[in-house]
């Protein structure tokens, strides 16, 4: 034996293997392979239905027909947002009188206690109140949206809809793939980040990523349904309010959608330049999902998802607006002091120093912006649970909205930068300062843009 | 064999089987290709056409897979005929 | 609660073949999940216990091959090479079982410890598809287990296999796939450089064929593993098992 000494015998070995090989050697190897299967399964597997082997495809002839694909896709987004917007009110109110309920013993507890009164406003009026928004403002929709969702990706949907769109992708230079992670980005965008790893291009990835926020995620649809509800559906009652609602909601969706196509675009033709990869997209066949199985997990894991993400980042939110809202210098709040700072730039974009500073501090869970602004216009010093709908909507109105303050809040929201988990998740997989900026400053110079021009055209119209 | 006799797998029409004769595909494409079962020799289904005309889905080895435009006119074989109405 | 555990098994499979319900239905709760050492892929273990043994169980990300096409692909591949898993279970579709026994076939050519498992038997049954499992088990042979994970049938079979397996008392004798003639020359040729240079450590034929196909990223890892070998650091399997409490 030669004894191991250099060249390195790793290369030399990689040597005498590559001038043994020719380009088919990758062909000749898969062929192989498949005869053999063919051939095994030619011996053990038998078809006595032949009708029934072919259901997937039959459906499929429906589901991604042209007559009736984009109409189906459509439809099912909007039954979604229907039942999500109408079976979430009840429990959210009950949840909501049930934090309420357990307020008033906390509160006896801390006088029983002869606790201070800033330790019963920081952890009471701050800490409890901002976690029980957002757990009874949370948990409801999503604990509805996220099973339906589970149902339709486990049903075997979901390839379908990125079949129907490829072309879309295709022609504003993203990957097909991308409609799979926007998807995701309707439950969580942190999470969305995440699943953009199936994308294995790296510019395709980075177009996935940066535009992930234009979907609507599950902290921001409570603030595009109350808002439609109130300000849009306003004339309605009963089931016409709920369906106007979703129907506002699901434009809001869809405009993200057009957004979405139009910044890959734009970006794959200029900073993230090159033409979109091949791949190759399987269509599994449908299967009836385990439906009770499914709807449990799919409970379970989100409900888990918003009890820590209320614990770890709108307890401590909650908390600063609080000190915010009670620290005052001279006779007015720190709060409103920053308030009136922005307010008027805020006016150029149809909004107010309120809902801009909402924003601001909204910026770690876009779930607090609501509960934020409210206690911004009451200057009660603490979230508020409004009662009722009709008296939160009079804050409103007491504080000069018009139905245009409305659309640019839901656009802003829609549109803005992602929330805080978000930008951590998008540092962790760029590794990358810049592209974390760009992913923070580009749909807010959108949002900024798109809220300030729908402004001047209604203000130039003479709408209002 | 001669490239001129053979058909492009994006020229087979719903309801065509076709059976794959060369893959004119590079790289990692083709290896994929490959592992999906678009192997010399083996014969595929046209499907259906997404509703905006591209991708195409195929039937290969029992499985549905979409090719867009870009492999499926790389793809080269034979026309072999339309499938028995299901 | 500890996670000890005295037997490793690698779950691998396609996409779509119901191998995460598996995962799920066989762990439960006891699960972690993070990223492959310097890889964007997700590393899912999970931990559970049949006839009071307890394993540790790897859920590979779900590929159609392993010929490193992907990251997912190198880190499937590399966990069953050197990972030394003491099974590793191959998931397949029985609605789609030809696309499916590639990878099968793929992972029988890296090691005989190998148990296929043939899921969503139900789906198949529907779809009047029969697979004769002992016919297929006879030619692969390795043992070929029908379940559905969905509705938990089969689990308990699956399970006493694995146990079988790892007590030794199954002897495998896997199908070995003959190329064409040119390759299994260039195989022949090969397969003594490659002991050579490996030892018996890694499949040689395997081995072969993927330097056949240019694989260098292989050789890397293999490199990398000798060296690994001769610090004597403990086995592979220490980045995964450093994160269980």
């Amino acid at each position: 034996m030669r004894a191991t000494v250099p060249p390195n015998p790793f290369d030399e070995l990689m040597n005498s293997a590559q001038s043994l090989s020719d380009g088919n050697t990758r062909e000749q190897i898969v062929s192989a392979i498949f005869q053999t299967s063919q051939a095994i399964c030619h011996e053990t597997v038998t078809y006595t239905k032949q009708e029934k082997r072919y259901e997937t495809e039959k459906l499929d002839r429906i589901f991604t027909s042209k007559l009736w694909g984009f109409p189906i896709m459509l439809a099912m987004l909007a039954v979604v947002i229907y039942i999500t917007i109408a079976g979430a009110n009840i429990p959210s109110s009950m949840l909501a009188e049930l934090f309420g309920w357990i307020e008033g013993y906390l509160t006896l507890a801390f006088k029983a206690m002869h606790a201070p009164d800033w330790l019963h406003g920081i952890l009471v009026l701050g800490l409890y109140r901002g976690t029980a928004w957002v757990v009874s403002v949370m948990l409801p929709p999503m604990a509805i949206f996220f099973p339906i969702f589970a149902l339709l990706e486990n049903y075997g949907y979901l390839p379908r809809v990125a079949f129907n769109m490829d072309r879309l992708f295709k022609s504003s230079g993203a990957h097909g793939k991308q409609s799979l992670t926007m998807a995701m980005g309707f439950g969580c965008n942190a999470a969305a980040i995440m699943s953009t790893r199936i994308i294995e291009s790296p510019r395709e990835r980075m177009l996935a990523i940066l535009t992930n926020n234009f979907v609507p995620c599950n902290g921001r649809w409570p603030t595009l349904i109350l808002l439609a509800s109130l300000f849009m559906a306003a004339g309605y009652t009963g089931g016409w309010k709920t369906l106007v609602t979703a129907g506002v909601v699901m434009s809001m969706v869809l405009f993200g959608i057009i957004v979405t196509l139009t910044v890959s675009w734009v970006l794959s033709k200029t900073a993230l330049r090159g033409v979109p990869t091949h791949y190759t997209l399987e269509l599994p066949p449908y299967r009836r999902p385990k439906i009770w199985d499914t709807i449990v997990r799919a409970t379970l894991d989100k409900s888990l998802y918003v009890l820590k993400r209320a614990v770890t980042v709108a307890a401590p939110a909650a908390i600063l607006t609080w000190v915010l809202g009670n620290i005052h210098i001279g006779d007015t709040t720190i709060l409103a002091y920053m308030a009136h700072a922005l307010d008027p730039f805020a006016r150029e974009l149809g909004l107010d120093g309120y809902i801009l500073l909402a924003f601001i501090l909204g910026l770690p869970a876009n779930e607090i912006v609501l509960p934020v602004l409210l206690m911004g216009y009451l200057s009660t010093g603490a979230l508020t649970e409004v009662d009722s709908l009709y008296s939160l909507k009079q804050i409103f109105l007491d504080h000069g909205w018009t139905w245009l303050t409305a659309l640019n809040m839901m656009l802003f929201s829609l549109l803005h930068y992602p929330c805080g988990t978000t930008l951590v998740n998008i540092y962790k997989e760029t590794k990358s300062k810049k592209w974390t900026f760009v992913s923070f400053a580009l749909p807010t110079g959108i949002a900024i843009a798109v809220t300030f021009l729908t402004t001047q055209i209604v203000q130039w119209l003479g709408l209002l | 064999m001669t490239e001129a006799k053979l058909a492009r797998l994006c020229d087979a029409k719903p309801g065509e089987r076709f059976r794959i004769a060369e893959l004119h595909i590079d790289g990692t494409m083709k290896r994929r290709l490959l592992d999906l079962g678009f192997v010399p020799g083996c014969e595929v289904t046209v499907l259906q056409k997404s509703p905006l005309g591209d991708p195409t889905a195929y039937r290969v080895s029992h499985t549905t897979v979409a090719l867009r435009i870009e492999e499926s006119s790389n793809i080269y074989g034979e026309r072999i005929g339309h499938e028995q109405s299901l | 609660m500890s996670n000890h555990y005295e037997y490793t098994i690698a779950l691998a499979g396609n996409p779509n073949t119901g191998k995460s319900t598996l995962f799920n239905l066989l762990t439960g709760l006891r699960q972690h999940t993070g990223n492959w050492p310097g890889k964007t892929v997700i590393h899912a273990e999970g931990f559970f216990a049949h006839n009071n043994r307890n394993y540790r169980m790897i859920d590979l990300p779900g590929t159609y091959s392993l010929y490193s096409n992907s990251a997912d692909e190198e880190v499937a591949r590399d966990f069953i090479i050197f990972g030394k898993p003491d099974v590793t279970l191959v998931v397949l579709d029985a609605t789609a079982l030809e696309r499916n026994l590639n990878l099968a076939l793929q992972v029988l050519e890296m090691t005989h410890r190998v148990i296929v498992c043939v899921n969503l038997m139900d789906e198949a049954k529907k779809k009047g598809i029969r697979i004769n499992v002992n016919q297929l088990s006879k030619k692969l042979g390795v043992p070929v287990v029908p379940i559905s994970a969905r509705n938990k049938e089969g689990i308990n079979e699956l399970l006493d296999t694995i146990d079988r397996m790892v007590c030794g008392d199954i002897e495998t004798n896997p199908i070995v796939i003959s190329y064409s003639r040119s390759i299994e020359e260039k195989i022949a040729k090969l397969v003594p450089l490659v002991q050579e240079t490996i030892g018996n450590e890694y499949p040689a034929r395997w081995v072969a064929l993927r330097l056949l196909d240019g694989d260098t990223s292989l050789l890397q890892a293999l490199q990398q593993e000798q060296h690994r070998l001769l610090k004597e650091v403990p086995h592979y399997a220490c980045h995964c098992s450093a994160k269980s409490v």
